[in-house]
């Protein structure tokens, strides 16, 4: 059976640090189909966090077809993430890696690659949100 | 689906004073509200009121529907835990449970006991010789027991431990997991009630800061940090918390009112701690923002 861990310091929010154990537990096959997730009672007596924030994670969940919620039994794995095929993790990061050496070449510290990481990151999405 | 808790222009005077004023409140059903603010910022006149325990100065409150009273029906549906834990030392936990039955017309002596045996707390010990966290959980099993439809907890884990803490907020959302519950709890601390509660109501000053979805609010809020620069267009377009200005940067907290134009500030998320520490901010008055300046005029 899954457990959740919940940082109540994280600037991620317990709700989806929730969906994002799951999808990871799905990833790396630690939940397989079928499988049933724990119920809102057990999650939140262990973890003393808000019901309601268990039931906005598996509903998420459910939207992405990824849990199916079965009145009076509970939910269960009934789909895998989406990912992008194998090998593209690793091609991906063969041309970062390329570029950190660059950058680091040009005298940029880890702390100002990561600030231009998410800067671009968030240029690049508002980019996609306007087109 | 009617709030569990409404309040309009809610006021209360002791004498001259006015330890709540003008508040004005919705908490839905089935939500677990953090009631927030300093010592003194009247958390617990406003728990006070919707329990019935005293009466409004001046403004209206609906509980569950109707007027708090003391009132056997109205009072069935409220279970209110007063800050000092108030339980009869001499007496074991069995014994108030039999009280509660005896007390109470909805009563659950089975689910108390229950909770109580899945937390290893010995039923037939004097309550007073339990420890802090056993008897808050006691207190808590048994107030669970009588199966109320709003729970009012007054600053329920200042007292406990980190670990206990944590057990008494897991009992509390195990009793709203199993459903027709709502609650709301005072505390001075942010950082606790962030992970159980879902709703906040902040106070401060005798005064509503702030009422809502924590997921609202934390989407509403920004930090946004600029050059130095003039701010009145987003002055007038978003309501403005709190800002600092030195004489090279602008850090602004808003409550937005639609996207940030200004290329010039860079936009980010706040936590809820910061929210609410940027509305405490000395006497601010509601909808007035708070102006801090550091450095000024020395460009």
């Amino acid at each position: 059976m899954l457990s959740f861990r919940v940082d109540g310091h994280s600037v991620v929010p317990p709700y989806l640090q929730i969906v994002q154990q799951v999808r990871q537990a799905l990833r790396m096959g630690v939940l397989k189909l079928g499988d049933q997730l724990p119920t809102v009672r057990e999650v939140v007596s262990e973890t003393a966090i808000n019901p309601n924030t268990v039931l906005k994670a598996y509903r998420d969940l459910e939207r992405e077809g990824l849990v199916e919620a079965r009145a009076g039994h509970g939910t269960f794995v009934r789909g895998l993430p989406p990912g992008p095929p194998p090998g593209t993790h690793s091609r991906l990061g063969r041309s970062l890696a390329t570029w950190v050496r660059e950058a680091r070449a040009a005298g940029l510290d880890d702390e100002s690659m990561e600030a231009l990481l998410h800067t671009t990151m968030r240029a690049t999405a508002e980019e996609e949100e306007i087109a | 689906m009617t709030p569990a808790i409404t309040t309009t222009g809610l006021t209360k005077c002791y004498g001259k004073t006015a330890a709540l004023n003008d508040c004005t409140i919705t908490v839905p059903e089935g939500r677990i509200s953090a009631l927030i603010g300093p010592n003194g910022a009247g958390k617990t006149t406003l728990l006070k009121l919707l329990a019935g325990l005293s009466k409004p100065t001046a403004g209206q409150v609906t509980v569950n529907g109707s007027v708090p009273r003391q009132d056997p029906a109205f009072l069935a549906e409220i279970g209110y835990l007063a800050q000092e834990i108030p339980l009869y030392r001499r007496l074991s936990a069995e014994d108030h449970i039999r009280a509660g039955a005896h007390l109470n017309p909805r009563w659950d002596s089975a689910s108390v006991r229950e909770r109580l045996a899945a937390l290893n707390i010995p039923l037939d010990r004097p309550v007073g010789k339990l420890s802090g966290g056993q008897r808050a959980q006691v207190a808590l099993s048994l107030i669970l027991g009588k199966r109320p439809r709003l729970l009012l907890l007054d600053e329920p884990v200042a007292a406990l431990d980190p670990l206990a803490r944590r057990n008494f907020l897991g009992t509390l959302t195990d009793g709203v997991a199993v459903g027709g519950l709502t609650v709301m709890l005072s505390s001075h601390l942010v950082t606790d009630m962030e992970r159980v509660c879902d709703h906040i109501v902040m106070l401060s000053s005798s005064r509503v800061q702030l009422c809502g979805d924590i997921d609202d609010v934390l989407a509403e809020h920004k930090l946004l940090v600029g050059p130095r620069k003039d701010t009145t267009a987003i002055e007038r377009d978003h309501y403005v918390v709190q800002v600092t200005r030195t004489p090279r940067q602008t850090t602004m907290l808003v409550r937005l009112n639609g996207p940030v134009h200004d290329p010039a500030f860079q936009v980010s998320d706040v936590s809820l701690e910061d929210i609410v520490l940027a509305y405490m901010g000395e006497d601010a008055p509601p909808a007035r923002a708070a102006f801090t300046s550091v450095g000024d005029d020395q460009q």
